[in-house]
C-alpha cells in the first residue's frame, strides 16, 4: 500500500506542477505541452483508481485528439508572438475582475461538492443506487449503465455532438472556383477517341486546352 | 519491503527479457526490409557485413553513433532533444501488453487493446515536437503533414477495433487471441482486414504513404533537421512501430498465438513462434508493399482515409453488429 501512496504523490505533485505551467509559462506551445503532460499524469491517476476504462478514454480522446488540434491552432496561428502581457497592460486589466469572478465560482463549486463528499456522503447516495457490481471489468460496468438506465442522454449528448460537427463543416466549407480538381471517375472513363483530338490552330489564337 | 524489492527486480528482468528480443528484432527487420525491397527489384541489396549481411544494421548503428548530434542554433534545444526520445520510448511501452502465449505477457491487462490504441495515438507527439522545435519551415510543415494523417488515419483504425471487439465481447488482448480459437477473424472480417492493413502503412509512414521520405520533392519531413543518433532514434521508433503494427495485425486477425490448424504436428510449435511468423508475414507484406507502390499524393491519402476507409469501416460496424444480433451471435458474460 505504501507504493501505491508513493506513486499517488508523484502523480498529484507532476499534475498539479503541469496545471501551473500550463497558466504560467512564456510560450504558448509549452502550455499546450504542459497540458498534454498534465491530461497524461490524471489518466496515470484515474488507472491508479481502478477506472482504467476511463484513463484509456482519457488518453485517446483528450491526448491522441484534442490536443493535437490545440497544438495544430497554435503552432500555426504563431501565438507565441503576443507574450503574456496583458496582466500589465493598462487597457486590457478589466479582464483581471472577470477571471477572478469565474475563477471563484469555480473554487465555491469545488469547496461545495468536496466537502459534500467528504462530510455528508449521504448525499451521494443516489449515484451509489445504481448498484455497481465490483467482480467484472469497469467497461462491463460503464456499458451497463449507459446503454439502459442513461441511454436518452447518452443519445442525445450524441445528437448535440453531430449538430456541432455538421455546424462546423456548414460553417467552414466554402466551394472554391476555378482550381482544377481531380475526378476518378473522368479519370478511368476517359476513352482513346476523346483523349487525343486533332485540332487545326489559327494563326495568332492558338488552341484553348482547358476544358 | 523485501517482498516489493523482489517483485521489482523480477519485473525488471521480465522487461529486459522483452525489450532485448524487440531491439534486436527492429535492427534485423531493417535488414529484412532491405533484402525484400531488394529482391524484389532483382537487386542483392545488403550481402557484404557479416552472413547474409546480417549485421549491416548493427554497421549503420555504430555510423549514427559515432556521427556528430548537430542542434541548430534557433532550436528549442529541450524539445528537440525529447522529441526522438518520445518516439523511441512510445513504440517500446506499447510492447508490455502484448501477448506471445497464454502466460507469456509482461502486463495482461483488462483495457490491453485501448492502451495499444492509446500509445499509438500518442506517437503523434514525437513527430510534432521534432517539427515544431526544429524551428524551420520544411520540418514543420512536414510535420504537420505526417501528424494530420496519423490522426486520419487513427479513425478508422479505432473503427476496425470496434469491428473485433463487437466480435469478442472484451477489451484483453488474451481474450481477443482466445475468441479466435475456432475462426480466425480475418475470414469473417476479411475487408476489415484489408482497411487495416493499408491504415497501417500510412500509420506507421510506410511506403505508399511515406511523405516524410520524399525528400525530391517535400524536402523529407519532421526529421530533416535530425542527424546522428537522434535520427536513427526516430528511425528505430519508427521500425518498432511497424513491428507493433504487424503484431497487432496478429492477434486482431491472424489469431495471435494460436497455430493455424489445432492438429499434431502443428501443436509441436511453440506458441511464441506462431505469433512471431505472423509477424514476419506481415511484415513481410509491408516491405512487399513499399517495393511496388508508387507513393501517394497528399490530397489522394487524405481523400482515401475520411472519404473511403471511414464510411466502409463504419458501415462494416452496423453490419457486424446487426449480423451479430439478428443470429442472437453477440458475445455475453
Amino acid at each position: 500500500m505504501i507504493i501505491h501512496t508513493i506513486f499517488f504523490y508523484i502523480f498529484s505533485i507532476i499534475a498539479i506542477f503541469s496545471a501551473i505551467m500550463v497558466t504560467v509559462s512564456r510560450n504558448t506551445v509549452h502550455s499546450v505541452f504542459f497540458l498534454i503532460l498534465d491530461f497524461i499524469t490524471i489518466s496515470c491517476l484515474f488507472i491508479m483508481i481502478g477506472a482504467e476504462f476511463i484513463g484509456m478514454i482519457m488518453l485517446i480522446v483528450y491526448v491522441g485528439a484534442v490536443a493535437v488540434l490545440f497544438l495544430f491552432v497554435v503552432m500555426m496561428l504563431n501565438v507565441s508572438k503576443q507574450k503574456n502581457e496583458w496582466l500589465g497592460d493598462e487597457k486590457n486589466s478589466n479582464h483581471i475582475p472577470i477571471g477572478l469572478l469565474i475563477s471563484g465560482i469555480i473554487f465555491f463549486e469545488l469547496i461545495i461538492v468536496v466537502g459534500g463528499w467528504k462530510y455528508k456522503p449521504e448525499l451521494l447516495k443516489t449515484f451509489s443506487s445504481i448498484g455497481i457490481d465490483l467482480d467484472s471489468t469497469n467497461t462491463h460496468e460503464i456499458g451497463k449503465v449507459l446503454y439502459t438506465d442513461y441511454i436518452h442522454l447518452f443519445q442525445l449528448s450524441g445528437m448535440v455532438l453531430l449538430v456541432a460537427m455538421i455546424g462546423a463543416i456548414v460553417l467552414t466549407f466554402r466551394k472554391r472556383e476555378g482550381i482544377k480538381r481531380q475526378s476518378y471517375f473522368r479519370q478511368i472513363s476517359r476513352e482513346r477517341t476523346e483523349g487525343v483530338e486533332l485540332t487545326d490552330p489559327k494563326n495568332n489564337e492558338g488552341v484553348k486546352i482547358d476544358v | 519491503m523485501i517482498e516489493y524489492l523482489n517483485i521489482l527486480i523480477i519485473e525488471i528482468y521480465k522487461i529486459f527479457l522483452l525489450i532485448i528480443p524487440i531491439l534486436t528484432a527492429v535492427a534485423m527487420i531493417v535488414w529484412l526490409d532491405r533484402r525484400v525491397w531488394a529482391f524484389v527489384q532483382k537487386r542483392r541489396g545488403p550481402n557484404v557485413v557479416g552472413p547474409f549481411g546480417l549485421f549491416q544494421s548493427l554497421a549503420d548503428a555504430l555510423k549514427y553513433i559515432f556521427k556528430e548530434i548537430i542542434i541548430p542554433a534557433s532550436a528549442n534545444k529541450i524539445i528537440f532533444v525529447l522529441a526522438p526520445i518520445v518516439t523511441m520510448t512510445l513504440a517500446l511501452i506499447s510492447w508490455a501488453v502484448i501477448p506471445f502465449s497464454e502466460e507469456m505477457v509482461l502486463a495482461n491487462i483488462n483495457v490491453g487493446i485501448l492502451y495499444l490504441f492509446a500509445v499509438s495515438s500518442l506517437g503523434v507527439y514525437g513527430i510534432i515536437m521534432g517539427g515544431w522545435a526544429s524551428n524551420s519551415k520544411y520540418p514543420f510543415l512536414g510535420a504537420i503533414r505526417s501528424a494530420a494523417q496519423m490522426v486520419s488515419y487513427e479513425v478508422s483504425i479505432g473503427v476496425i477495433i470496434i469491428n473485433v471487439l463487437l466480435c469478442v465481447g472484451s477489451l484483453n488482448l488474451t481474450d481477443i487471441v482466445l475468441a479466435q480459437k475456432n475462426l480466425w477473424f480475418i475470414i469473417p472480417l476479411f475487408p476489415m482486414f484489408v482497411i487495416f492493413f493499408i491504415s497501417a502503412l500510412a500509420e506507421t509512414n510506410r511506403p505508399p504513404f511515406d511523405l516524410p521520405e520524399a525528400e525530391a520533392e517535400l524536402v523529407a519531413g519532421y526529421q530533416t533537421e535530425y542527424s546522428g543518433m537522434m535520427y536513427a532514434m526516430f528511425w528505430l521508433g519508427e521500425y518498432a512501430n511497424i513491428l507493433l503494427m504487424c503484431s497487432m495485425g496478429s492477434i486482431l486477425f491472424l489469431g495471435g498465438w494460436l497455430s493455424p490448424i489445432d492438429l499434431y504436428p502443428f501443436t509441436l510449435v511453440p506458441a511464441p513462434l506462431w505469433l512471431i511468423i505472423k509477424i514476419l508475414l506481415l511484415f513481410i507484406l509491408f516491405s512487399l508493399v513499399k517495393a511496388i507502390v508508387p507513393r501517394y499524393r497528399y490530397d489522394q491519402l487524405m481523400k482515401l482515409g475520411w472519404k473511403i476507409f471511414l464510411p466502409l469501416s463504419l458501415t462494416w460496424v452496423v453490419l457486424t453488429a446487426s449480423y451479430l444480433f439478428y443470429f442472437n451471435l453477440l458475445p455475453v458474460n
